[in-house]
């Protein structure tokens, strides 16, 4: 039986894979910075929103009405836009905290990307393909396309 | 020593006595509960609640979304399609910024969490879309159930700091699922590999599915297996299981933003309480290992378990 074995002074090679790879370091700087912008962004949005400087598109009395309820109601009830209608709402205080939530959820989706070119460089195929459908897999799930429902 | 104990120890009751409460304030209420609050309350009460959250969850050593969901969705007045919603994207948050420095101290390995990524997120897309088609005292029972599951699981499992793996098996070997990490203490390098792909891929379709499903981080299963079955130290078990809710955690997100499960009044207070109360609870956690914390939220989850399965039964 072999326990994960402590690394010899002379093996080199080994030593050299204990250093994290680049596209490792690329999609970690980028996650990095990405994951502190987007958390930045939804304390800034969200004291745009609760001070009142714009508009909700939901009144706030009328939201905690609401969130004790099943979410199809909420959206039925309120006219609340599924899929990405939000978009089109970013001028309301309540739709504006939707810039850094959406940049949150879209953080390993952008940094996915980064992954392509350098598996393409190494001919990585197994992970190229494997990155590739993980991409299809975030923007299907992002799309809204999969349809709406709820309770 | 003493003083961290006895802050931590009035952190975790000064949780359960709002829990206790401001549950009791929302059933007392006739009509749907809170809503003769003024909005402000529950931001406020979610800021703080979740902060205390954040500081014992690291001291615990699970994630927020497991502690969050269940005690949220058994205690306030939301109801579970929001809390899931933002419960994932407590996660999310809390993977994200976990993450960088995971993947720079070569902790969590690409080359492993990759192949168990894709499998893992594409169900939790098919457990988001089920646990918002099911009806919700299904859910909640379900839910229960899986929480009484984990309170099990955190006490009994046992893992293994270095796992004996006798040899890589095809599919580990193809996809070059092995690597070197550096002991920080003591500068040892050391050399691992996993074995048992298969079946620990196959497991990965369930835990992404209950992902999607309770909206629960799944770091709880993700390391056991990762550990116990594919045979990856605990470290990189650890910190991999942590990156892959970065990714898991995101395709369920997308389906709850799409389908208006997430209202920011209470999102946004639940993520930077639990961010701001992790960065606490790891200073703490530096100065103490306070081991009772663990037992203590042992039982925490036994109750908020059975609080979900009396509310999912309807009694």
């Amino acid at each position: 039986m072999e326990r994960a074995r402590t690394v010899g002074k002379g093996d080199a090679s080994m030593k050299d894979s204990a250093k994290e790879s680049r596209e490792q370091v690329v999609y970690a700087n980028l996650l990095f910075y990405g994951s502190w912008i987007s958390i930045l962004l939804m304390g800034i949005t969200y004291l745009i929103y609760i001070t009142g400087l714009l508009d909700p598109y939901v009144p706030l009395q009328e939201v905690i009405r609401y969130w004790s309820g099943p979410s199809s109601q909420y959206v039925h009830d309120a006219r609340v836009p599924v899929g990405w209608g939000w978009a089109s709402l970013l001028a309301k205080g309540d739709f504006l905290n939707f810039i850094g939530i959406a940049l949150l959820a879209g953080m390993t989706l952008i940094c996915f990307l980064t992954l392509i070119p350098a598996y393409l460089k190494k001919k990585d195929l197994a992970f190229l393909a494997i990155t590739v459908v993980e991409i299809l897999v975030l923007c299907l799930a992002a799309s809204g396309i999969l349809g709406t429902g709820g309770h | 020593m003493r003083d961290v104990r006895r802050g931590v120890l009035f952190c975790t009751i000064l949780a359960l006595v709002l829990l206790v409460g401001f549950s009791d304030l929302a059933w007392a209420e006739e009509g749907p509960p809170g809503s003769t609050s003024p909005w402000w309350v529950w931001p406020l009460v979610l800021l703080f609640f979740c902060f205390v959250l954040g500081v014992i969850a690291v001291l615990a050593g699970v994630g927020g979304g497991v502690l969050y969901v269940p005690l949220v969705s058994g205690f306030f007045p939301f109801h579970l399609d929001f809390v899931r919603g933002a419960g994932l994207l407590v996660a999310l948050a809390g993977a994200l910024a976990a993450g960088p420095g995971l993947l720079r101290r070569n902790l969590a390995n690409l080359r492993l969490a990759l192949p168990v990524a894709v499998i893992a997120s594409s169900c939790s897309i098919l457990g988001a879309y089920l646990g918002l088609a099911l009806p919700t005292n299904v859910v909640q029972i379900c839910l229960g159930a899986t929480i009484i599951f984990i309170a099990v699981l955190l006490a009994t499992s046992k893992n293994v700091e270095r796992p004996e793996v006798k040899n890589q098996d095809a599919i580990g070997a193809a996809l070059g699922m092995s690597g070197v990490y550096t002991e920080p203490w003591s500068g040892e390098e050391v050399e691992w590999k996993t074995h048992r792909t298969l079946p620990g891929l196959v497991l990965f379709t369930v835990i992404g599915v209950m992902a999607g499903m309770f909206g629960l981080g799944a770091g709880w299963a993700n390391v056991p297996v990762l550990n116990l079955l594919m045979g990856a130290p605990l470290k990189i078990a650890v910190g991999t299981s942590k990156f892959l809710l970065s990714i898991t955690d995101t395709s369920a997100a997308w389906v709850y933003l799409n389908q208006g499960c997430v209202i920011p009044l209470m999102a946004i207070p639940s993520i930077v309480g639990l961010m701001l109360g992790s960065f606490l609870g790891v200073r703490i956690l530096a100065m103490a290992k306070p081991r009772y914390i663990r037992y203590l939220v042992i039982g925490v989850l036994f109750f908020a378990g059975g609080r979900a399965l009396w509310k999912g039964l309807g009694l």
